[in-house]
C-alpha cells in the first residue's frame, strides 16, 4: 500500500481487536464434538478484519465522505429519477412493527403489514390505470421478468405458441435481456426522425409470432410516443400484448395513465418515481401492474381482503409461481405508501408538471451549445449529443461528463440510448430548485467553453475527485475482486 | 368602538416541501422555454388518454398525520420485540449491532446511485469490494459478486450459471432445500428449458444414494442447502464428489450464513457455486424484504457469475482505486446475451453485511454462532423430552430443528400467541407428509428464560 | 490495414488458408470498434464448429462479442497466448492476434466469404 492509498479495512486489522459485544451463554455450553461431527466444524476461522468499534465508525464515515449522494448534490441522470428521498420515510420504515416483523408471522398477527400492501396496490392501480399490482419483484428488471413470464403464461394457457418480442432500438438493456430470460427471441424496431417508434416498421414486423412489444413511454429519448394509440391497435389486432417499462413514469403522473393508453402490463420502479432510496445500487422495488386478463398469472401469494380482514392467497393454480422468497421488498413498499399518502393526487400531478417544466427549461438553456438530435418539447428528460465538441474540439461526451464532477455535479447518463452518438441524457426531477438548475446550466456552458479553449483540461478530467481516471482496462484484464493478505 | 377579532384561516400551503419551484420561478422558466403554460408541455399526449379529472386518491396527509397513520398500522403487527420469535425458515432474528445502521443509514450511502462514475464513488465501491472479500472468506470461495435480489433468486441464477458453464440442461435438487427457493427455481428454469429433478429428502437430509441414481450426463448441477431447510447439516463433501464424478457442479444454497462462523465453509468441501441469503448478516426481518442475495464461486468460473463485480485498479497517478468491472457481462452492454438481467441489486444491504462481519470479526462470528448452537440444542433437548413432542430428524442441526407434535402445530401456535410467544413454522403447507411437523428456530436472541417459558407453555399441551 | 490474401466474413472475422487448414482472427475494424480487448474465450481443441455459428467470445471494456467461425470443421489449435496478452488482438490482429486454427470439412465453403474489396466496401457502408 502506497502512502497515497486510502486503507482497505483489512489493512486496519489488528489481531485481538473486537468491534461487537455479546453475552456469555446462559444455557449449558457443550463440547462441540457432542453436537457436530468433526468434519463439519470449521478449523480455519475466516480472515475477517479485527477492528474496534471506533475503527469501524471512522473507516465507514470516511468512506461515506468519498461518495456522492442526493443528500449532497445534483444527479442529472436520465431515466434514473434521482429525486430527493424524504427522511420521514426512514423513520416509518424503521418502526419495529414493520422492521422487526418476521415474514412467516401468521396473517392474523400481521394485519397492519398486509394492509400497507393492499392499500398501496389500490393506490398504484388508480395511478397507473391497471387492475391489480404485485410487489414481489425486487427491482425494475425483476419486474420486467415477472411481466414477461406472465405474458408467456397467458399465451400458454391459450395454447398459442409465440416466440418473439419486439423492442425499440432505444430500449434500456434490461429489456432484451429480460425477453431472452423469458425464453423469447428479440426483434428490434427502429425509431423515426421525431424519436417515436416507427409505425411503418412496426406494421412490417408485427405478426402472430410476436408475443409482446416492450415500450418505454415517455421513451428513453424523453419523448412521449405520439402514436401510442396506433401502436396499441397494431399490436392488439394481432393478439400481442403491450408491456410498459415504467422507468419514466415520473413524467406523466396524473396527466395520463398507461392502462388507458392500451398497456396490458407495466412495471413501476418504486426507487425512481416513488422515491425509495437507491442505496448505492439497491435495494429497489418493482411493482408490476396488470389488466384483468393477466391477473390469474400473478406471482403468489396475493393479498386479499375479506370484510375487514386481510389474508395471503396462495391458491392460484395459474400463477407463474414465485420470483423471490416471501412477498417483496416490504420496507420499500412502506416508503412508497407513505409517499403517495403524503402527496395525494394534486401533489403527484405537480410532480409531473414540475419535472417536465424543469427539463424543458434546462433544455432551452443548453440547446444552443450542444447538438440536439430530436427537436421537440421533451418530457421529464432530454437527450443531447456531444458530437459538436467531438468533431470540433476532440473532446468526447465521456470527457465532459468527467469534467462535470469537478464542478460538484454527478454526470448525466452518457452513451445511452444507443441510437444517439455521444449521447448525454439529462433528467432534473421536480425536487431540484431553479438555483441548482441554473448552476448546472452554467457548468455545462463552461465546459463547452473549455472544450473550445482549453480542451486538455476536459480530456484529463476529473481533477478534483478523490481519485482521477481509473484504468478500467486493467481492472478487466487482471481482475482483482477480493482482498488478499500479503 | 369595538373591533372584531381577526378571523384567521389556516390553510394547508399550496407549495409542497419536496417541490421547490415557486410561482414566480415557474413563470420565468415558461418564458425561457417560450410556451404560455405548463399545459403546452403536455400537448403531445393524445387527447383521448389525457386525464381531465384528478386521480382518485385519498387527500394528502401532513408529516404528523402520515406518521400517526403508519404507526397505527405498525402497531397491529406482532413483531419480534413484542413477543419472543421462534420462527426461522430463511429469515432470522439476530441481534444487529447499533453501528451497522448508524453507518449504513448515512445519507451518503443511502441516497447514492449505482457507482458508474467511479471517481466520485470510491466510498461505495471500496465498501462493496470489502464485502466481496469478506464473503469469500466466510464461504471459502474465490470470487463473490456485489449482490443479487435474495437467496431464492440467487439460487435460481446459480442454476442458470451452471447450465451455461456445463452446457447441460438439467438440475438435481434436494427437497431439503427451502420450498420457496425451489418454487423460484422452477419459475426461472421453465422458460429457459432447464429441467428440474427433485430428490426427496430422507430423514431430513439429502439422500446421497437417490442423488446418485438421478444424476446423469445431462445434469448441470446438484443443488443442496446447508444447513438445510430443516436446520440439518448436509454431507456436502460426499454430494460434491458424486456431482463431480459425473461432470456436474455442486451448488450450495445457504440461508443462514451465520452458521459459517462455526461450520466448515462450502468452498472447503467442494462446492462450485454458493448462492445464499445474507439477511442474517446485519439486516432486519422487514417482513420478508429487502433481503440480500449472495453469490460466490471459484476463480475459473469468475467470468460467468451474474451481477455486478467491484475490482481494484489504479488511476492515472498510480493511486489504488475501485471500479465496477466485467460489466460487459451485465445487461446494459450484452443486452440479449447477458448472463442475467439484474440491474438494481441490494447494494445497501451488502454494505450493512460488510459492516456486520467487520464488527463481529472471526471471534465474534464464532461466538455468536456457538450461542445459536447451544441455545437451540438446549431447546431441542427440552422439547424433545416433553410428552406429545418428538424430535423429527437425527441429523446434527445448527439453530433450527423440526419437532413432530401430537397437537397440530397451528393449534400450538394459537395457544402460544395467547401467552405472548411467536411459535415455529407448521410444515404441513410445504410438506404433506410432515403435517405434524413444526420448525423451530432458536437464535442468540432467545434468552434461557424465554426458552424455559416456551417449554413450560408446551408442557401439558394435548 | 486489410491483407489481400485473406477472406472476410460479414461478422468481421478473417480466414487464411495454411496447408489445407484455416487460421482465423478478427479484423482491425472489429478490434477498433471493440477497443481494448480484455479477454478471449477460446473453444476447446477438438470442438466441432459450423459456418457462421458462434465458436468463442471476445470481451472488451465496452462490449462482449461472439466470434463466428468462417468455416465448418474442427478446432485443432487455439492461441493460448491470448490468455496473458489479450491486447495483442488490438495491436496485431492479423499476426500474433490470431484466435483459432480449424481443420475444415470443405475448403470450398470459403467461397461464401468476402474478398478484401468486398469487405472494404461493406465496412465503408457501415462507416
Amino acid at each position: 500500500m502506497s502512502a497515497k492509498d486510502f486503507p482497505v479495512i483489512f489493512e486496519l486489522s489488528v489481531s485481538g481487536r473486537v468491534g461487537a459485544s455479546y453475552p456469555a451463554p446462559d444455557v449449558p455450553a457443550r463440547p462441540l464434538a457432542g453436537l457436530l461431527p468433526a468434519g463439519q466444524i470449521r478449523t480455519a476461522p475466516p480472515a475477517l478484519p479485527e477492528v474496534s468499534e471506533l475503527d469501524l465508525v471512522r473507516h465507514y464515515t470516511r468512506l461515506s465522505h468519498r461518495n456522492f449522494s442526493i443528500d449532497e448534490g445534483f444527479y442529472p441522470l436520465g431515466s434514473c429519477t434521482m429525486k430527493y428521498n424524504p427522511k420521514i420515510h426512514e423513520d416509518v420504515a424503521r418502526l419495529p412493527g414493520f422492521s422487526r416483523l418476521h415474514p412467516y408471522t401468521p396473517p392474523d398477527d400481521a394485519q397492519g403489514a398486509l394492509e400497507v400492501i393492499w392499500e398501496l396496490e389500490r393506490l398504484l392501480a388508480e395511478i397507473s390505470g391497471m387492475d391489480r399490482v404485485t410487489f414481489q419483484p425486487a427491482a425494475g428488471a425483476h419486474g420486467e421478468l415477472t411481466g414477461m413470464l406472465m405474458i408467456r403464461a397467458y399465451f400458454d394457457a391459450r395454447g398459442e405458441r409465440r416466440t418473439n418480442v419486439l423492442v425499440p432500438d432505444s430500449a434500456h438493456g434490461t429489456n432484451p435481456a429480460t425477453a431472452t430470460m423469458a425464453g423469447y427471441r428479440v426483434i428490434t424496431v427502429a425509431s423515426d426522425a421525431r424519436g417515436n417508434m416507427d409505425v411503418r416498421a412496426l406494421r412490417e414486423v408485427m405478426d402472430d409470432s410476436v408475443a409482446a412489444i416492450m415500450l418505454t413511454n415517455p421513451n428513453t429519448l424523453g419523448l412521449f410516443e405520439e402514436h401510442i394509440l396506433e401502436v396499441a391497435e397494431i399490436v392488439h389486432d394481432r393478439g400481442g400484448q403491450m408491456y410498459l417499462d415504467g422507468a419514466n413514469f415520473n413524467a406523466v403522473l396524473g396527466m395520463t395513465r398507461p392502462g388507458d393508453q392500451g398497456f396490458d402490463v407495466m412495471h413501476m420502479n418504486l426507487h425512481k418515481t416513488f422515491t425509495t432510496p437507491h442505496g448505492g445500487g439497491g435495494p429497489g422495488a418493482g411493482a408490476v401492474g396488470v389488466k384483468s386478463h393477466l391477473v390469474p398469472f400473478l406471482p403468489t401469494p396475493v393479498v386479499e381482503k375479506d370484510g375487514d380482514r386481510f389474508r395471503l392467497d396462495d391458491d392460484r393454480p395459474q400463477s407463474i409461481g414465485k420470483i423471490r422468497a416471501f412477498y417483496g421488498n416490504f420496507s420499500n413498499l412502506v416508503r412508497a405508501y407513505t409517499y403517495v399518502r403524503s402527496m395525494g393526487s394534486e401533489g403527484l400531478r405537480q410532480v409531473a408538471e414540475t419535472a417536465v417544466l424543469n427539463a424543458n427549461y434546462v433544455l432551452a438553456r443548453l440547446r444552443d451549445r450542444f447538438d440536439l438530435p430530436y427537436d421537440r418539447l421533451c418530457k421529464h428528460e432530454f437527450v443531447l449529443a456531444g458530437t459538436r465538441q467531438k468533431k470540433q474540439c476532440g473532446v468526447t461526451t465521456r470527457d465532459m461528463a468527467k469534467r462535470l464532477l469537478d464542478y460538484g455535479f454527478h454526470a448525466p447518463t452518457i452513451y445511452f440510448p444507443l441510437i444517439v452518438e455521444e449521447a448525454i441524457m439529462i433528467e432534473p426531477t421536480e425536487t431540484e430548485s431553479k438555483r441548482t438548475l441554473d448552476e448546472f446550466i452554467e457548468a455545462m456552458r463552461a465546459i463547452d467553453r473549455e472544450a473550445r479553449e482549453t480542451p486538455q483540461v476536459v480530456r484529463d478530467a476529473p481533477h478534483a475527485t478523490a481519485v482521477r481516471r481509473l484504468d478500467e482496462v486493467r481492472a478487466a484484464r487482471q481482475p482483482d475482486l477480493r482482498w488478499r493478505h500479503r | 368602538m369595538r373591533t372584531e377579532p381577526q378571523r384567521v384561516t389556516l390553510r394547508r400551503p399550496a407549495q409542497h416541501k419536496y417541490i421547490p419551484a415557486t410561482e414566480a420561478e415557474r413563470e420565468e422558466m415558461l418564458r425561457v422555454i417560450g410556451v404560455p403554460s405548463v399545459e403546452a408541455l403536455f400537448g403531445d399526449i393524445p387527447a383521448a388518454v389525457r386525464l381531465t379529472a384528478p386521480l382518485r386518491l385519498p387527500p394528502p396527509l401532513s408529516d404528523p398525520e402520515v406518521m400517526a397513520h403508519l404507526s397505527a398500522l405498525a402497531a397491529k403487527n406482532a413483531h419480534a420485540d413484542a413477543a419472543p420469535c421462534f420462527l426461522g425458515a430463511g429469515a432470522y432474528d439476530h441481534y444487529v449491532p447499533s453501528v451497522v445502521w448508524a453507518l449504513a443509514g448515512r445519507g451518503e450511502f443511502l441516497t447514492a446511485y449505482t457507482p458508474y462514475q467511479a471517481e466520485l464513488m470510491q466510498g461505495e465501491l471500496q465498501a462493496i469490494y470489502e464485502y466481496q472479500s469478506m464473503l469469500c472468506e466466510l464461504t471459502g470461495m474465490d470470487v463473490a459478486n456485489a449482490s443479487m435480489y435474495d437467496g431464492a433468486s440467487a439460487l435460481a441464477e446459480a442454476a442458470v450459471m451452471a447450465r451455461d458453464l456445463t452446457r447441460r440442461d438439467e438440475v438435481v435438487v434436494s427437497t431439503a432445500v427451502h420450498p420457496e427457493y425451489r418454487r423460484v427455481l422452477k419459475t426461472y428454469a421453465t422458460p429457459l428449458g432447464i429441467r428440474i429433478v427433485e430428490v426427496p429428502h430422507r430423514d431430513g437430509t439429502t439422500d446421497a444414494e437417490a442423488v446418485g441414481a438421478q444424476i446423469s450426463e445431462r445434469t448441470a448441477a446438484v443443488i443442496i442447502q446447508h444447513p438445510n431447510f430443516f436446520g440439518v447439516l448436509e454431507e456436502g463433501k460426499g454430494l460434491a464428489d458424486i456431482a463431480h464424478g459425473r461432470g456436474a457442479l455442486l451448488v450450495c444454497g445457504v440461508a443462514e450464513p451465520l452458521s459459517l462462523g462455526l461450520l466448515t465453509p462450502p468452498g472447503a468441501w467442494g462446492a462450485d457455486i454458493v448462492a445464499g441469503e445474507g439477511q442474517a448478516l446485519g439486516n432486519h426481518l422487514n417482513f420478508g424484504g429487502p433481503y440480500l442475495g449472495m453469490m460466490a464461486t471459484r476463480q475459473e468460473y469468475m467470468r460467468r457469475i451474474p451481477g455486478r463485480l467491484v475490482g481494484a485498479t489504479v488511476d492515472v497517478d498510480g493511486r489504488r482505486g475501485f471500479v465496477l468491472t466485467l460489466q460487459t457481462r451485465e445487461q446494459h452492454i450484452r443486452r440479449e446475451k447477458a448472463s442475467s438481467n439484474i440491474c438494481t441489486n441490494e447494494a445497501l444491504l451488502a454494505l450493512a453485511a460488510g459492516i456486520y462481519m467487520a464488527a463481529l470479526g472471526p471471534q465474534g462470528l464464532r461466538h455468536v454462532a456457538e450461542l445459536n448452537l447451544y441455545k437451540a440444542a438446549y431447546a431441542k433437548e427440552a422439547i424433545g423430552g416433553l410428552r406429545g413432542f418428538r424430535v423429527a430428524f437425527d441429523g446434527p442441526t445448527f439453530n433450527e430443528f423440526v419437532v413432530r407434535t401430537s397437537v397440530p402445530p397451528e393449534e400450538i401456535n394459537r395457544r402460544l400467541r395467547r401467552e405472548g410467544i411467536l411459535g415455529g413454522l407448521p410444515l404441513g403447507r410445504f410438506y404433506p407428509d410432515l403435517a405434524d411437523g413444526w420448525l423451530l428456530c432458536v437464535t442468540e436472541q432467545r434468552t434461557r428464560a424465554q426458552i424455559d417459558r416456551l417449554v413450560a407453555a408446551l408442557e401439558g399441551m394435548r | 490495414m486489410y491483407p489481400k490474401d485473406l477472406r472476410y466474413s460479414s461478422e468481421h472475422e478473417w480466414a487464411k488458408v495454411e496447408d489445407g487448414r484455416v487460421r482465423v482472427g478478427i479484423t482491425k475494424f472489429a478490434a477498433d470498434k471493440l477497443s481494448d480487448i480484455v479477454f478471449v474465450e477460446l473453444p476447446r481443441i477438438g470442438a466441432a464448429v459450423t459456418f457462421m455459428q458462434p465458436c468463442g467470445v471476445i470481451e472488451s471494456v465496452k462490449a462482449v462479442s461472439d466470434i463466428y467461425s468462417p468455416i465448418s470443421g474442427k478446432v485443432v489449435e487455439v492461441n493460448t497466448a491470448l490468455g496473458d496478452s489479450p491486447e495483442v488482438v488490438n495491436s496485431d490482429p492479423y499476426g500474433k492476434g490470431w484466435i483459432v486454427v480449424i481443420e475444415p470439412t470443405d475448403l470450398k465453403e470459403l467461397d461464401k466469404l468476402m474478398t478484401v474489396e468486398q469487405y472494404l466496401k461493406a465496412i465503408g457502408e457501415e462507416k
